[in-house]
């Protein structure tokens, strides 16, 4: 498979994985609902197609682009936000937390800006073993105003970790625009540690996979960190909950014009029709597969709902006091 | 039997795991020098890839080790002092401890993040002073709290080979206390087992870290007139239920003392386990810092808010008398 079909090809599964998902919430068969990715999926598809299997990730509470595009199972992750003991996480983490170690992924993660600290350590822990891989952490522009994320571009500059820091500019930090939100540029945050930082398309696959090529081939052979900032535009809510609350921060010729640029088109045309068909069909099948797994699936046992509490298997008393009669 | 002071077990714990397990390496401020005189010549021996003196980014660095931790190396953060905790109670509350139920076990997280120099040290008042233990007791995170050197040798070493997050506890007033150890003997010590210092019949006197030593005291001056039991937990989560009860059933009566606040304190959470669970002959009581205390910093008002041991002496007191 050539890598304009590849690039097509995730892109095409997170953007069917999402529409599903979301049809799943409105039947209550998601609870807790979702951060949609909708919009945003040349960056996951971009950045992770220059990644290997040993590569580490850290992703968003919006994860599932970048959990997919890294390679986790889409039919174990449908059935993780369904809750189902099948899940990739076993139905103990669910959309905010999906993750897959197999594949490096080290979860999505519900505190904005929480990974990049945790991918410079990942980073940091390659270099130690004498390894060439590279961690990537995503984070959104609303990151970009956590102190820890900063913190951690001056730990990555300073040792010269390999790990790249992709800025998913949508806009909004939930419904607080840039303009509103942030100070200064983002890439200029970068900057001011020495990490190399370019601003590129979001909704161009092969622009942001170009940039992320030179980022980690940079991390591997020892040139420190780099940050890109990738524009994009979410289509649809920052939470599915906002339709229910009816939250409105958006014109609507606003979104009409952000979803004019769609990623799925973009890459899309560079495919000869019959391919994209091909593949569109292809997710499709998948996705049925997918849904018909995670409902078919049995749901954990409540007996078990603080198993892995402790890697090392230690469990504490029960929280009934008074009727626990054996001392624990 | 050999002199060992408790920071020299404390040291030697580090250095003897670094040298067993190259994936062991220790990172926090002002530790290529040693300030606290813990990592000393780590650095020399081990380079800076295995002690890394970081810049003051505590949130950051307490991540950077779960990452690390991920990755499949055993990270130790030695924190400067007491209070940086509550800076980085999202990175091991909200991140590290919550890494493996979250993944459906995929994860583990063997970070040790360490204190060498909790509670007052005289003279450092308000942000430099507390004990924050029960804290991350109560949020689930392992918690220990040495009262000896062998046990502080023992409890470093368990930690460190620990697959979970651990927080290791050693209170300022502990650093100096020097004991008669058999270095041959020396080794892990498991968690949530707890210690009988001296046995008892008429009383329990539950006492966490460097109270340990008044406990002690204490139990001495009152000899020849209530027979006291000094229980030691050593680990506040898990906490030894089973060891407390077993003395519990001696004496038939308790008393905690706890260098931290008394509100929602681990002293109150070991009362009211008793109370559930164990049988008391008259209620039981706590010496502890005052409900949310901020410690002075002049020396008498210092003192005025930390648990004494006359506190402590009274309080047995008033237990055994109120049975008779």
């Amino acid at each position: 498979m050539n890598m304009a079909e590849g690039l097509y090809r995730t892109m095409r599964l997170i953007r069917r994985f999402e529409e599903r998902a979301i049809e799943l919430v409105h039947a209550g068969e998601i609870i807790g609902g979702i951060h949609p990715y909708i919009g945003q999926e040349a960056i996951a598809a971009g950045v992770c197609a220059a990644l290997r299997d040993d590569d580490v990730i850290t992703s968003t509470h919006r994860g599932h682009g970048h959990v997919l595009a890294k390679g986790a199972d889409p039919v174990r992750m449908l059935a993780e936000l369904t809750g189902r003991a099948t899940g990739l996480n076993q139905g103990r983490g669910g959309s905010m937390h999906a993750a897959d170690f197999s594949k490096g992924i080290y979860g999505a993660n519900g505190i904005v800006g929480a990974g990049g600290a945790i991918a410079t350590g990942a980073a940091w822990a390659a270099v130690k073993e004498g390894s060439d891989r590279v961690a990537v952490s995503f984070f959104g522009d609303g990151a970009v105003n956590q102190g820890v994320l900063l913190e951690a571009f001056n730990l990555a500059a300073l040792w010269r970790l390999p790990v790249l820091f992709v800025c998913e500019n949508n806009g909004y930090a939930t419904t607080l625009t840039v303009a509103q939100a942030v100070a200064g540029s983002i890439t200029a945050r970068a900057e001011a540690f020495g990490i190399p930082a370019v601003s590129v398309d979001g909704a161009d696959a092969a622009a942001v996979l170009d940039a992320a090529r030179d980022a980690v081939a940079r991390g591997r052979t020892g040139g420190g960190p780099s940050f890109i900032e990738a524009t994009a535009y979410r289509f649809d809510a920052h939470h599915t909950w906002e339709h229910k609350a009816r939250v409105r921060y958006r014109a609507d010729e606003e979104v009409a014009a952000g979803r004019s640029r769609d990623p799925l088109d973009i890459q899309g045309v560079r495919l000869d029709a019959e391919t994209r068909a091909g593949i569109d069909a292809d997710t499709e099948t998948l996705m049925a597969e997918a849904v018909a797994f995670a409902l078919d699936s049995p749901r954990p046992d409540p007996a078990g709902a603080l198993d892995h509490l402790y890697a090392t298997g230690l469990r504490g008393r029960d929280g009934i006091g008074l009727l626990d009669t054996a001392v624990r | 039997m050999a002199r060992l002071s408790y920071l020299k077990a404390l040291q030697r714990a580090l250095a003897d795991e670094m040298a067993r397990d190259e994936n062991v390496c220790v990172l926090g401020e002002d530790i290529g020098v040693g300030v606290n005189n813990v990592t000393t010549g780590l650095l020399a021996k081990h380079g800076p890839l295995r002690v890394v003196d970081t810049p003051l980014s505590e949130q950051a660095f307490t991540s950077f080790a779960t990452g690390a931790a991920l990755a499949g190396q055993r990270p130790v953060i030695e924190f400067q002092i007491p209070s940086l905790l509550f800076l980085v109670f999202e990175q091991i509350a909200n991140q590290a401890h919550k890494f493996s139920l979250m993944t459906g076990g995929q994860a583990k997280v063997p970070v040790t993040y360490f204190v060498p120099g909790s509670g007052s040290r005289s003279g450092w008042a308000g942000q430099h002073s507390d004990h924050p233990y029960g804290l991350f007791a109560h949020v689930g995170v392992k918690t220990v709290v040495p009262a000896t050197p062998e046990d502080a040798y023992g409890l470093f070493l368990t930690a460190i080979r620990d697959d979970d997050p651990v927080m290791l506890f050693a209170p300022a007033g502990s650093l100096g206390v020097r004991g008669d150890v058999d270095m041959d003997a020396l080794g892990p010590v498991p968690l949530g087992v707890g210690r009988v210092h001296r046995e008892g019949t008429d009383v329990t006197v539950v006492a966490v870290g460097h109270l340990v030593q008044s406990a002690l005291a204490v139990a001495e001056q009152l000899a020849d007139q209530i027979s006291v039991e000094v229980f030691d937990p050593r680990t506040l989560h898990p906490f030894d239920w089973d060891g407390l009860a077993a003395s519990v059933a001696k004496t038939g009566r308790l008393v905690v003392i706890d260098d931290s606040n008394r509100m929602c304190g681990i002293a109150g959470e070991i009362l009211a386990t008793a109370a559930e669970q164990m049988r008391l002959t008259v209620p039981p009581k706590r010496v502890t810092r005052p409900d949310g205390a901020v410690l002075p910093f002049a020396r008498e008002l210092d003192l005025a808010v930390q648990p004494q041991q006359d506190q402590l002496l009274t309080a047995v007191q008033e237990v055994y008398k109120s049975s008779r």
